[in-house]
């Protein structure tokens, strides 16, 4: 997909992870909007996981050990086809699957998560598999920042790194936030690119905003041989609302009905200057 | 197959799954740092390319089974039941049994195995907290016939599983012919009045404690209930509705088990039988061997018998 379709993409999946929180009453607002960019380039250029692929076992992988973005993955499955949208808008109901983390029982979601210092395991579990039987594939997992003080996150990457999974490609949604704050202030986890480097990873900082270098990172194969990768993607918590950006607030709050038509608005002018 | 003394469960698991794994290189083990400990040696040596070593990472080794699996793999996760089901309990909770991954999970050293190791080592609780997780199966084979059968049930099931046992050698408990399946209790010896429930390494203690009764004059019924869930209540309720004495047995604390399965059961069905648990009691536990521990907490094979008689007698 070219650049400009995959920013009008980034912008429409703003105004649907934007709907879908505002009218279900719940949902993780601002980290939703750090990383769509991300999920958008996955699944439109890099990924090629498909409704009709998606049972089969010879294909990539995409894990999303910060579940809690959820409503960014909802959002762009849904466009992927592997739901329709009066399913995704049953979010947070009675007996809905369409609920805060990703399940499995929701068709396109490769592994429950939502506890947080899981996925990367479990990435690494599947990228082994791939290498076990000499399949080509790779295995995508994003991850918090907040989520890297888990102490099993490290555990998993000893062992992507001794078995030097070149086949898995993590990425961190670095936006410098999580529920009580800075990361830094909380439990400061940097240097973060000597501390993947010791690990033994191949290591490169991007721009998580940035459609092009996405595109182009993302779809390097593989980034360093024998090595398993990161991309530390610096990333706006909030990113694409003027008013959320960097507000630790929105980490999971839900706009109002006037904070909603703000966001629909701006959103609209976006569009417009992006379609002018 | 007699009541001779075989080998340790823990040998006999490593040798029945060396011996599946060479006919099938889709099986896979993962262990943290435990392939000594598991007995797995020779199965490293012999097929080095279907086992992963995580290294000492029970949270990373749990989670690394459910990816391998997701893709497809059989996969058996082998480490201390005491690690494997307190540290990584959130990975089985979540990325197994949650996820529905039919991941074995093979808790190794059980109970109180390591003995005189201490209570950092004993895992008297995994019954209890996994039976209180969605989704898992737990099973805890009595001697090596049902070790051996519950690796070879395991790989056709589609479920979550947990097996755990211990690492001393066991009693041959079964006769030639017995089946095994998971979920469905073997019955050691049909007797009448007396019942004696117990999984694990305690199904010989229980059987022993019959064959003192004989002496007696008495047929006590043992039940080996190597599944603790799903709960054969079948052939539970078959073997204790017309029976006066129920007594439990299990290498477990007396919560949350084996014992208080039964319970909730015999209240709940309105069953009026003199009823005993014996395991753990909820306290600073004694320091010994496994077999001195077991002795010491009344399940020793005269201690159950002598019980029985007691409560026959109310």
């Amino acid at each position: 997909m070219d650049i400009t379709q995959l920013k009008k993409k980034s912008l429409e999946y703003r105004k649907t992870l934007i709907e879908i929180i505002y009218n279900s009453n719940a949902g993780h607002t601002a980290g939703s909007l750090s990383c769509i960019d991300i999920i958008n380039v996955l699944y439109n250029d890099v990924l090629d996981i498909t409704p009709d692929n998606f049972n089969s076992y010879d294909r990539n992988r995409y894990i999303q050990s910060k579940g809690h973005s959820v409503e960014a993955l909802y959002t762009v499955l849904c466009d992927k086809g592997f739901f329709e949208k009066k399913d995704l808008d049953t979010l947070n109901n009675f007996d809905s699957h369409f609920i805060g983390h990703p399940t499995r029982k929701v068709n396109g979601i490769e592994h429950n998560t939502g506890a947080l210092g899981h996925g990367l395991s479990v990435a690494v579990g599947m990228a082994l598999a791939y290498k076990m039987e000499a399949k080509p594939f790779k295995v995508f997992a994003l991850l918090g920042d907040g989520e890297l003080s888990e102490g099993s996150i490290w555990e998993a990457c000893t062992t992507a790194s001794k078995y030097q999974l070149d086949n898995l490609v993590v990425i961190i949604d670095r936006n410098n936030l999580q529920i009580s704050g800075d990361t830094e202030l909380i439990n400061p986890i940097e240097p973060l690119d000597e501390k993947f480097e010791a690990f033994g990873f191949s290591v490169k900082k991007i721009n998580g905003h940035d459609m092009a270098s996405l595109k182009e990172n993302l779809s390097a194969k593989p980034v360093t041989e024998n090595k398993p990768s990161v991309f530390i993607a610096n990333t706006i918590k909030g990113k694409g609302i003027s008013f959320m950006e960097n507000i630790v607030s929105w980490h999971h709050r839900v706009p109002t009905k006037n904070e909603y038509k703000l966001v629909i608005d701006e959103l609209n002018l976006e569009i417009d200057k992006n379609n002018g | 197959m007699g009541n001779q003394i075989g080998k340790a469960n823990l040998e006999v698991f490593a040798e029945t799954l060396l011996q599946e794994a060479k006919l099938n290189n889709n099986i896979v083990a993962v262990t943290s740092d435990s392939r000594g400990s598991g007995k797995l040696v020779p199965f490293g040596e012999q097929l080095p390319y279907q086992l992963i070593e995580v290294g000492i990472a029970e949270q990373n080794l749990v989670g690394v089974c459910a990816g391998l699996s997701a893709v497809g793999k059989k996969v058996f996760g082998v480490s201390p039941s005491s690690f494997l089901t307190a540290r990584s309990l959130e990975q089985i909770k979540n990325d197994i049994a949650y996820s529905n991954q039919p991941v074995v999970l093979v808790g190794i050293s059980a109970g109180i195995s390591y003995g005189k190791l201490g209570a950092t080592h004993h895992s008297i609780h995994d019954f209890a907290v996994l039976r209180a997780i969605n989704n898992i199966s737990i099973v805890s084979p009595a001697d090596n016939f049902e070790t051996s059968e519950v690796i070879k049930k395991s790989l056709d099931y589609d479920k979550p599983l947990f097996i755990r046992y211990g690492k001393k050698p066991t009693l041959n408990l079964h006769k030639e012919g017995q089946k095994f399946e998971i979920g469905k209790a073997i019955v050691v010896n049909q007797g009448d009045e007396i019942v004696f429930i117990a999984t694990g390494e305690t199904v010989q203690r229980a059987y022993l404690a019959s064959q003192i009764l004989k002496k007696d004059g008495l047929n006590a019924t043992v039940i080996s209930m190597h599944t603790i869930k799903p709960f054969d209540k079948e052939t539970f309720l078959e073997a204790v509705s017309n029976a006066k004495v129920l007594i439990s047995i299990e290498e477990h604390s007396i919560y949350g088990g084996l014992g208080e399965m039964c319970a909730s059961i015999i209240s709940q069905e309105k069953i009026n039988i003199n009823f005993k648990i014996l395991g753990i009691p909820d306290e600073y536990m004694i320091n010994g061997s496994q077999s001195e521990v077991l002795d010491h907490y009344d399940m020793a094979p005269h201690k159950i018998s002598n019980l029985a008689k007691a409560l026959i007698s109310k």
